[in-house]
């Protein structure tokens, strides 16, 4: 399904003020309720404190230590109530990695062209809350020909058609770091990286401290700041536990490289969805893959790499 | 049993009798709780996103409030070092009610905590064996591991001090100093252990500086005690506890030292962002100047610095500081400048601008604000509470039944 270019529905730095901010809240808010009324049949639901599904969900353990069983009986009760509720035959898999794949990013800023259809392919994909809040894992950001310094960027650019003259476009989403901050920061463990490299999140465990947020430095973590809303006709029902399942309010969540594609070998939204293949995925420990060709022929650099976070996003200027 | 209903029966009447102006405190306590906890409600019900907290700007006045009281309990504490080498005597009702202070302030960070949390229902993923608890990678572990002892050993020293004092006994000292002198550490550890939360992670540079926690403590000591001299006024007036003029004037220059080192590290941050003109500038020049057009922290920042510049000024100077006008003046000044410093203007830059380089100005929406009153209120109300049952014991007017008042 093609799309037209979109303007981002969040507010420019430029021209917002602490008033707009304050009208714009009541008028969310106003539009929330109004909003959540028409999509509570379409698939939001209340998901906070005072409406615990179940006794078993309250008490389900870390996924990670979980047996074979548990994990079953989990994932049936999800797809059971996903399905319910989205009114789709919801699939909620628990894939395992690969033995040995060590998944790898590589972004040829000479391609991308800032036309943002990664971003939304990722939403449809993912299963993102489309407002209050709205969730986008992908940020792209424009920057003056001759500077990479963040502060310089802006990520609300809307001109008429890009790419404009005198810019380049660099889209940011969450680096899968081998050292990754996040991880360290989480009291729980709520977050950790898999053998195949994909730093995940079991929205069931977070307790939504957001202190993984914090310690982020390229913005990759987004919160759930109140209801997601997903209206049903958009929901994906093909979900992985770690990935793209339907989230709850209160949990912190992010890219997973796609999790319910990349281990079943397919290419994460964002990947397929480039119409200039700027996007590059696959797995660094196969010498025939097209990452490691890049990695070991191209000039790859990675982003705050001072902060010896060791991102597995490489960017290039292909 | 018997004997602790008996206790018990006798607070009750402690708690509920009193002046007409304990009865005017109290009500307007509880009235600013009951309207903290209506907002909750809404908070619950809707979640997080009542706030004015989003991902750009994902910790707002909550872990402001959260940070600020971290370091009344610090401070409230560690009063016991000039209390011991000044020789306050009697050290121990300044030890008490500095503990009781302590007890107050950790109740209040525990439900900022709390009332921040997306979850507030999955606390039991922290405690160890039922949970996961990622101890000791996460600093956040580390504050809730000090958290709790602290507040547990705050509860103990005071908590035996006045059941002894309850049935006509002493203390046994042999017992006790090690706790108090281990109160001290225990202080130092739960505000270092919070300024290493900030500290530790480069993604947020205006918070991964040295200089953090030797700021923490050094404001720490400047808020705990001003809101201990205020205090220490009121007790004495209105209750039979005797409190020497010297000790709330030493008190004011031990604070006015605090606040000279405040200033100092302030001046040298400052000093190093701007002379060293890097990106990392940027947070700071959010707060004293503002970026891009956003300048909503720059009148409360300076507002801070007037305070705190100001109240410094009166307590350096004795005859200022020993002027009881002068001196609650700049208690009550340093107070809310350090509150300033300390809570949005340290949490805000934090994240302003975002890592990636976006200017979004957070500012708090009035369920934050009720919320957050709310919970102070319910601080409040904890240690009036605290200290209408605890100065009966210590002055001898609330004694077991049937035991002679020594």
């Amino acid at each position: 399904m093609s799309k037209d270019k979109k303007t981002v529905t969040t507010v420019n730095p430029r021209t917002a003020s602490r008033r707009k901010f304050m009208k714009g809240l009541a008028g969310t808010a106003i539009g929330a309720t109004l909003a959540g009324k028409a999509m509570a049949s379409a698939g939001s639901k209340k998901s906070g404190f005072l409406t615990i599904n179940s006794l078993e969900e309250y008490l389900q353990k870390n996924y990670r230590e979980m047996t074979k069983e548990e994990k079953a009986q989990v994932l049936a009760r999800m797809e059971k109530e996903y399905s319910e509720r989205y009114g789709k035959d919801v699939k909620v898999k628990d894939t395992e990695p690969i033995d040995g794949v060590k998944f790898t990013y590589a972004l040829d800023l000479n391609r991308c062209i800032g036309c943002r259809r990664c971003v939304y392919a990722c939403v449809d994909e993912n299963n993102q809350s489309r407002e209050n809040p709205q969730v986008q894992y992908i940020k792209v950001l424009q920057f003056e020909n001759g500077t990479m310094d963040f502060e310089e960027s802006n990520r609300y650019y809307n001109p008429e058609q890009v790419p404009e003259e005198g810019k380049y476009y660099m889209p940011v989403q969450c680096q899968h770091c081998e050292k990754a901050p996040c991880v360290k920061a989480c009291p729980i463990k709520a977050t950790w990286t898999e053998d195949d490299g994909i730093v995940v999140v079991d929205y069931n465990w977070c307790i939504g401290c957001r202190y993984c947020m914090a310690a982020c430095p390229y913005e990759g973590r987004s919160f759930n700041w109140g209801d997601p809303h997903l209206p049903a006709e958009e929901m994906n029902p093909n979900t992985h536990y770690l990935g793209n399942r339907p989230r709850m309010r209160g949990v912190v969540e992010k890219c997973t490289f796609c999790i319910q594609r990349s281990r079943e070998g397919r290419y994460p939204a964002c990947v397929e969805i480039c119409p200039v293949g700027a996007r590059k995925f696959g797995d660094m420990n196969d010498p025939t893959s097209e990452v490691r060709y890049i990695f070991e022929h191209k000039r790859v650099f990675r982003i705050k790499e001072d902060l010896l976070t060791e991102p597995k996003f490489f960017y290039f200027f292909g | 049993m018997a004997n602790f209903m008996e206790f018990f029966v006798g607070t009750v009447k402690l708690v509920f009798v009193g002046s007409k102006r304990y009865y005017a405190w109290m009500a307007f306590l509880i009235v600013l709780a009951a309207i903290g906890l209506a907002a909750w409600s809404q908070q619950l019900s809707d979640g997080l996103i009542v706030t004015g907290m989003r991902d750009p700007v994902s910790w707002g006045i909550y872990i402001g409030n959260f940070t600020f009281l971290v370091g009344v309990a610090a401070a409230a504490v560690l009063l016991v070092i000039p209390a011991y080498i000044y020789k306050w005597g009697p050290i121990k009702e300044i030890v008490l009610l500095g503990e009781l202070l302590a007890v107050s302030a950790i109740c209040m960070c525990l439900m900022f905590v709390t009332f921040d949390l997306g979850h507030p229902e999955r606390f039991w993923h922290l405690i160890p064996g039922l949970g996961i608890f990622n101890f000791p990678v996460s600093m956040l572990s580390w504050d809730v591991v000090v958290l709790n002892m602290y507040l547990a050993l705050n509860l103990c020293v005071p908590v035996y001090i006045l059941w002894k004092a309850y049935h006509n006994e002493h203390p046994n000292y042999k017992i006790l100093w090690p706790f108090i002198i281990f109160s001290v550490p225990a202080a130092v550890s739960i505000h270092t252990v919070t300024a290493f939360l900030y500290s530790a992670f480069p993604a947020r540079a205006f918070w991964n500086a040295s200089i953090l926690a030797p700021r923490f403590i050094a404001s720490a000591f400047c808020s705990g005690p001003s809101f201990i001299i205020i205090a220490f006024q009121i007790i004495r007036s209105t209750t039979k506890i005797k409190i020497k003029d010297e000790a709330i004037f030493k008190l004011g220059e031990i604070i006015a030292y605090a606040m000279g080192i405040n200033l100092f590290l302030l001046i040298s941050e400052v000093f190093k962002e701007y002379y060293s003109h890097t990106v990392h500038l940027a947070p700071m020049e959010y707060l004293f100047q503002g970026l891009h057009g956003h300048n909503g922290l720059v009148p409360l920042i300076w507002t801070a610095i007037a305070l705190n510049v100001s109240a410094f000024i009166i307590m350096i100077v004795p005859k200022l500081r020993k002027n009881f006008k002068f001196l609650n003046l700049a208690c009550v000044m340093m107070f809310i400048g350090v509150w300033i410093e300390k809570g949005p203007g340290l949490i805000i830059p934090g994240f302003t601008p975002t890592p990636l380089g976006e200017v979004w100005e957070y500012s708090p929406t009035t369920t934050e604000v009720l919320i957050s009153m709310g919970i102070w209120a319910i601080g409040l109300i904890i240690f009036t509470l605290l200290l209408k049952v605890a100065i009966p014991i210590e002055t001898g007017e609330f004694r077991k039944p049937g035991l002679e008042n020594k």
